[in-house]
């Protein structure tokens, strides 16, 4: 449904941060964009987004489609009434606001009536049991979990088409990170709704996500189900950190990665 | 100080702040959805004023839809100036736009000059002249009981500053459309990723700053008369904004009221030049308060967590 075709992403005209990213979402399926810091999956979806242009950047190249309608170069705005929601980095919240009204906004923003806010909201503290005991508390003074969960939940609160999910996981413990993901599983199973999640924690990515692509320095160099990633050596040993225990690691095995990078990218 | 005068000053001082405190409102609205200050609202509510004025005098036509007439007038100059003066400088620095509205405000001062002429007017009556209300309360100086007088003015400018702030509130807080103000207030690039429109949100709320400046403009012309110096009054409402904290309606309610309060008191002093400080009142008050609290009465602190 979602489709990136070889998009490049210059920002303030002058620094080139994607080159060339091509991936695909297909209906109903959750599919994850794993990469270091500054590998450019932030900038991927601002790119899908359309949140590109409040930050100076720009599709230079390439086609963003939603399916048969071109999305590239709309702004922000339009995107979400096209029903593709961003859930941003960080569990950026409007803090003064109560649980409730912060859940109300995804879906004011997209023009809803009051009897679908309801609905919705009884969809969302469905999902998130946790939110309904607090949705008169202001959010700003919520713990790390609840605010991750209130942010994902105001993204279904906009009923969207696709789900974009920017490092749900970020600064939190691990026993709320298992919560978070069996939610976006359970989310994706239940209402069909498709997620771009994009990832550092490539342990838990690749047990919920169907399909997974790992970023590079704006490049995709690897691509496959996400069970088979799981089993390639390089993301065991690199984004999994594993290795064979009591191996010698020697540095031609390093360069071999490296050279299968040059060589795929 | 002349104690006996002191309930009859702070009384009418309070009345006298509920229109500052609507005026000051106006310059809320825009501060709570796109933290510009707009230095032109002494304008908007002069012109407001004036259209009341044209219609009514000028045209002869009904009070009412005169003021009616003004309202909308002015709700579409405030969108006009959002769309033509505001939105080509989104980006650039808040300094820039703060100073954008400083010029438009000179601008709409000399045009309304140019327009209109600067003679004074008389404005229509709202509310009868007739007799003051007379309170007779217990207490006692030199063997009478002291009674305050109220002019019918004042009460009524009072009361329907009042109701103005209390929809004004509750547009905030139970519309989906104040909802989405006030989260654009918070976090404009949030906002946006959510889908808010945040340009005609800003374009919202310029039409009700119009709207909200006609209503003062016309309470104040009414009592005072109406001339071009009636945009000073925004003086008198900055500190009770500042005292607010700029983003609170609680806030500026009650820093117009002090306001008010604050110049009715030093009429009680007996000093001549203490007397006749009542314009510069406000400000001593406002530095005070924001000595002791700098982010105003009631402002939003920000949350940390920790």
């Amino acid at each position: 449904m979602l489709r990136v075709n070889n998009i490049e992403v210059i920002y303030s005209n002058v620094v080139l941060v994607l080159r060339g990213v091509s991936l695909e979402v297909r209906e109903g399926q959750i599919v994850t964009i794993l990469g270091a810091n500054g590998a450019g999956k932030t900038t991927t979806l601002q790119a899908i987004s359309g949140l590109l242009l409040s930050q100076e950047g720009e599709i230079t190249r390439g086609s963003i489609e939603l399916g048969d309608t071109r999305i590239d170069h709309r702004p922000a705005e339009d995107i979400v009434q096209l029903g593709i929601i961003q859930v941003l980095e960080g569990r950026r919240l409007f803090g003064h606001l109560t649980v409730e009204e912060n859940l109300a906004i995804g879906a004011v923003a997209r023009g809803h009536n009051r009897r679908m806010i309801a609905e919705d909201l009884e969809q969302v503290y469905r999902y998130f049991p946790r939110l309904k005991d607090i949705h008169r508390r202001i959010s700003g003074y919520l713990s790390g979990g609840e605010q991750q969960m209130l942010v994902i939940g105001r993204g279904l609160m906009a009923r969207p088409k696709l789900m974009l999910l920017d490092e749900p996981s970020i600064g939190l413990a691990p026993l709320l990170v298992q919560d978070i993901f069996q939610a976006i599983n359970q989310i994706n199973k239940e209402s069909g709704i498709p997620i771009l999640l994009v990832e550092q924690n490539a342990k838990i990515a690749l047990e919920v996500a169907d399909y997974a692509y790992v970023m590079e320095t704006g490049r995709i160099v690897l691509d496959g189900p996400a069970d088979q990633l799981a089993e390639n050596e390089d993301i065991k040993e690199f984004y999994l950190g594993l290795t064979q225990v009591g191996e010698r690691k020697s540095y031609r095995d390093v360069k071999h990665y490296k050279r299968r990078k040059r060589w795929l990218g | 100080m002349n104690w006996q005068l002191l309930p009859q000053f702070a009384l009418t001082g309070i009345l006298a702040g509920g229109p500052i405190a609507l005026i000051a409102l106006g310059l809320v609205l825009i501060f709570k959805s796109s933290y510009i200050f707009n230095f032109a609202q002494g304008q908007l509510l002069l012109l407001g004023a004036l259209f009341t004025w044209y219609f009514s005098i000028e045209l002869e036509l009904n009070l009412w839809l005169s003021i009616f007439l003004a309202v909308a007038v002015m709700a579409l100059i405030g969108f006009a100036i959002e769309r033509f003066a505001l939105r080509p400088m989104t980006g650039q620095p808040l300094l820039s736009i703060i100073l954008m509205t400083l010029g438009l405000s000179q601008a709409l001062q000399g045009l309304a000059l140019l327009v209109f002429g600067g003679a004074q007017r008389n404005f229509p009556q709202i509310f009868s002249a007739g007799d003051p209300y007379k309170i007779t309360t217990p207490l006692v100086h030199e063997g009478n009981n002291i009674i305050l007088i109220l002019k019918q003015n004042l009460v009524w400018s009072f009361v329907v500053a009042v109701i103005g702030v209390i929809i004004i509130g509750g547009f905030f807080q139970y519309t989906r459309t104040g909802l989405a103000m006030r989260a654009t207030s918070e976090d404009h690039e949030l906002a946006q990723s959510t889908g808010l429109r945040i340009r005609r949100i800003f374009g919202i709320s310029w039409g009700l700053a119009g709207v909200v400046a006609t209503v003062g403009g016309v309470l104040l012309a009414t009592s005072s008369g109406l001339d071009l110096s009636l945009s000073l009054v925004v003086l008198a409402a900055f500190p009770a904004v500042l005292l607010g904290g700029l983003d609170s309606i609680p806030g500026t309610v009650a820093g117009g009221l002090l306001i008010g309060l604050s110049q009715g008191l030093v009429k009680v002093s007996k000093v001549p030049i203490v007397r006749n400080s009542a314009e510069i009142m406000p400000y001593v008050v406002l530095m005070i308060v924001l000595l002791i609290r700098p982010e105003g009465l009631f402002g939003q602190k920000r949350i940390e967590r920790i």
